[in-house]
């Protein structure tokens, strides 16, 4: 599957984008795999209040299963408009 | 409806034109356009050079699109038009825009509204301030950001 950051989360990790194997069964159990990693990751996610979680181009939240999911996005709130 | 996403500058005037003469072809006897135009604004201090837009490239199309559809579907609108810049853009340049057209001017209004409130927290752009020291603050998003949204529920 592939993983996107954006914005702080993206210097932080200090990537853009990346490709895992992973059989994480939710978005929080991929966070713990990935914080798990290195401490780059760790310090990301530490607050997950302050991110946000899109799959598959769609906004979703912690706990949505990753089932068939292709593209993982973790970024801060946004802030457009 | 049209939504663009680009990093280009884009000419007001023209784009209103084109906005109010696409209702005339189709015919849509729309009695008011509403439009509003977001700029870059400075830092209080000065100290602000550039602000840098970063976006999701594919789904802030589909997140700005599925925006614009709820407001269709919400108020009776002749058309829609979102236009939102990303990359970097200097104080006082327009970083996007949004049409709205109806019969009567309450409908347009009050979507153009709704349209902002949303781009604003639901569509994935991230502005970045770039300071006269090299510095770059991650702009937060304001809890009103997110209050604002409650209107519409």
């Amino acid at each position: 599957m592939d993983i996107l950051y954006f914005a702080w989360v993206r210097e932080r990790i200090g990537l853009p984008k990346e490709r895992v194997e992973t059989s994480a069964a939710t978005v929080r159990e991929l966070v713990a795999e990935l914080s798990a990693r290195e401490d780059r990751y760790a310090v990301a996610f530490s607050d997950l209040s302050a991110l946000r979680v899109a799959l598959d181009q769609d906004l979703s939240d912690f706990d949505a299963p990753l089932d068939g999911v292709r593209e993982v996005a973790f970024f801060p709130p946004m802030t457009g408009g | 409806m049209r939504i663009a996403v680009q990093d280009g500058l884009f000419d007001i005037g023209e784009e209103s034109n084109r906005f109010a003469a696409g209702l005339s072809d189709s015919g849509a006897n729309a009695g008011a356009i509403v439009t509003f135009t977001g700029v870059v604004r400075g830092s209080d201090n000065g100290d602000m050079v550039a602000m840098e837009i970063e976006h999701y490239p594919g789904m802030t199309e589909r997140a700005i699109r599925k925006i614009a559809d709820e407001a269709m579907a919400r108020w009776s609108l002749a058309d829609v038009l979102v236009i939102h810049r990303h990359g970097r853009l200097v104080p006082g340049e327009q970083i996007m825009m949004v049409a709205t057209a109806s019969r009567h001017r309450l409908h347009a209004f009050e979507a153009a509204e709704f349209l902002m409130d949303y781009l604003k927290s639901r569509a994935p752009f991230w502005k970045k301030e770039l300071l006269q020291d090299g510095a770059g603050n991650w702009v937060e998003a304001k809890d009103s950001d997110e209050e604002a949204l409650d209107r519409w529920a």
